[in-house]
């Protein structure tokens, strides 16, 4: 592997972490399913980027899952739904943007801390790898805690799947079948939430998770 | 030795002679994209000629400093200016200032011109300034994650051996290159008072930062002030140029050519930063002032961000 190689691996994995700070950024909800779709593409990208270092084909199949399911099916999908609740509008979010960011800063140095001495024994090109899928990640688990729109919820958990397969196409790849299975999963997941999503407004009269915490009993 | 002080005196006088040439070239690109005939390339200037003709009308109750400042404001950004390598690298002042000197001179410059904005007293001096003051303290953070980027890349604040990295072989792809070239896109639109952040053709009063702050001004002040401002762009935009795409530039010591090369690079570079500059100033609307700290602090994350992966990527290296 020559060093513009893994210059190249770097960056894209690197984009990947900056277009997960673009969502945590985004306000808008159609704003969000693009540079959602951008997010899936990048991955596509990068896995594909390392299919081609390792020689290994069925990371290509990887790669084109991730670029046809998220990139193109759920966004669309996710696009349709929303335009049929109505709910265009600005996104609220529970703590303001500026934190938000920064606390997002603060987990991406918590995740190069933490990976960097854990993985020693590794090659130097897997740790980074690893050290960038882990941000990716925990700010898809800090866009899922931020947030209170269901479906950018569901944003929040399809970007962290995508740190997921970043991790598992740096270690090496993970087999065929687990990651055809991971993909038809996330498509599942993403069916189930749609359905709850109607049901939810049917129930509610609105997609805001706070008005979950009503029926529970918690807040007035 | 001499050669250097020959290159730096050349410099400093290329960036005062180019800056209006440079507000010109924006203004004339701007009004092309709106299918206006624009002013000619010119025509900064003249404007600046007939200011300095003009009386100087001061305020009954402005004190010495508002008289001062308008020089000093120059002549800080003048000198910043001049650090940046623009067609030739290996200037005499390079080594004993780096770019965190740049980043101080602005901000000399900043804090006079703040400061001249209050001293008369009106309130929309007061506006102008504390509002350039919100944004200097997200801006000038950001600009120096920046600076600490691209020192730990290249392992130096000296432009002159950022840029010879640059060049080298040793330089590569990077993401945190990537990060900060943005994050000192962001800071360039910010402080230069260009669209996104502020109109400087405007004097509508809701919006307007800098205009607010020299309103007072009129006569030989308005010119000094008005240079000062276009010598700040040129700055922003060698920074870029240097640093982001070096090719061309002259080395220390190279024979005629290699400076008469240097300097058509340098000419096209400004050109196609500006034509680029416009053309996102063209595409998107001005943003609310209470924006603008987003904006601006979008820029400093992406300082952060930088440096942090950086790290990451020292160890591959």
């Amino acid at each position: 592997m020559t060093s513009l190689d893994s210059d190249i691996a770097h960056l894209l994995a690197g984009s990947l972490v900056l277009v997960s700070f673009v969502l945590l950024y985004q306000d808008r909800m159609f704003a969000l399913l693009n540079f959602f779709a951008v997010h899936a593409c990048v991955l596509a990208l990068s896995v594909g980027w390392q299919a081609y270092l390792q020689r290994a084909p069925h990371l290509f199949i990887t790669a084109l899952i991730a670029l046809l399911f998220k990139g193109v099916i759920i966004p669309v999908a996710l696009h349709r739904i929303v335009v049929r609740l109505g709910i265009h509008r600005t996104i609220e979010s529970v703590v303001s943007i500026g934190p938000t960011m920064l606390f997002g800063m603060a987990l991406v140095a918590l995740s190069v801390v933490v990976m960097l001495p854990v993985t020693q024994s590794a090659g130097a090109f897997v740790r980074e790898d690893l050290a960038f899928a882990l941000s990716v990640v925990l700010l898809g688990f800090l866009m899922m805690v931020t947030r209170r729109n269901a479906v950018s919820q569901v944003i929040g958990f399809m970007s962290l799947e995508n740190g997921l397969v970043l991790a598992a196409t740096g270690a090496r790849g993970m087999p065929l079948v687990v990651e055809i299975s991971v993909g038809f999963s996330v498509l599942i997941a993403f069916l189930v939430v749609g359905i709850f999503l109607f049901r939810i407004r049917e129930r509610f009269d609105t997609v805001e998770l706070q008005a979950l915490d009503m029926s529970r009993g918690e807040s007035a | 030795m001499t050669h250097e002080w020959l290159t730096q005196l050349a410099q400093a006088a290329l960036v005062l002679g180019l800056a209006p040439l440079l507000s010109g070239v924006t203004r004339k690109i701007r009004a092309r994209l709106l299918r206006r005939q624009g002013p000619s390339l010119v025509q900064p200037y003249r404007d600046l000629l007939k200011l300095i003709r003009k009386e100087a009308v001061i305020a009954e109750n402005a004190s010495w400093l508002f008289r001062a400042a308008p020089y000093v404001i120059f002549a800080t950004t003048w000198v910043a200016a001049a650090l940046v390598p623009t067609f030739a690298t290996g200037l005499m002042l390079s080594a004993s200032a780096d770019l965190i000197v740049i980043v101080a001179l602005l901000g000399t410059a900043r804090f006079l011109l703040a400061l001249a904005g209050l001293d008369v007293g009106t309130s929309f001096g007061g506006i102008g300034s504390s509002r350039e003051m919100m944004f200097a303290s997200l801006a000038e953070p950001a600009m120096l994650m920046a600076v600490f980027t691209l020192s730990l890349f290249a392992g130096s604040t000296e432009l002159s051996s950022i840029s010879a990295y640059m060049l080298g072989p040793n330089a590569g792809v990077s993401i945190s290159l990537a990060l900060a070239l943005v994050a000192l896109v962001i800071v360039t639109i910010g402080e230069n008072a260009r669209i996104p952040v502020d109109n400087p053709a405007t004097h509508l009063e809701l919006t307007m930062v800098h205009e607010a702050m020299i309103l007072e001004y009129s006569g030989r002040h308005l010119a000094v002030i008005e240079a000062a401002a276009s010598l700040k762009l040129l700055l922003y935009l060698s920074l870029i140029a240097c640093v982001f795409i070096p090719w061309g530039t002259a080395l220390s010591g190279a024979g005629a050519l290699a400076y008469a090369i240097g300097l058509g690079a340098y000419a096209i570079k400004l050109a196609a930063l500006a034509f680029l500059l416009v053309m996102f100033e063209t595409a998107t609307a001005k943003m609310r002032v209470f924006r603008v700290p987003e904006f601006l602090g979008v820029a400093l994350m992406l300082g952060l961000l930088g440096t942090i992966m950086l790290f990451v990527s020292r160890v591959s290296r």
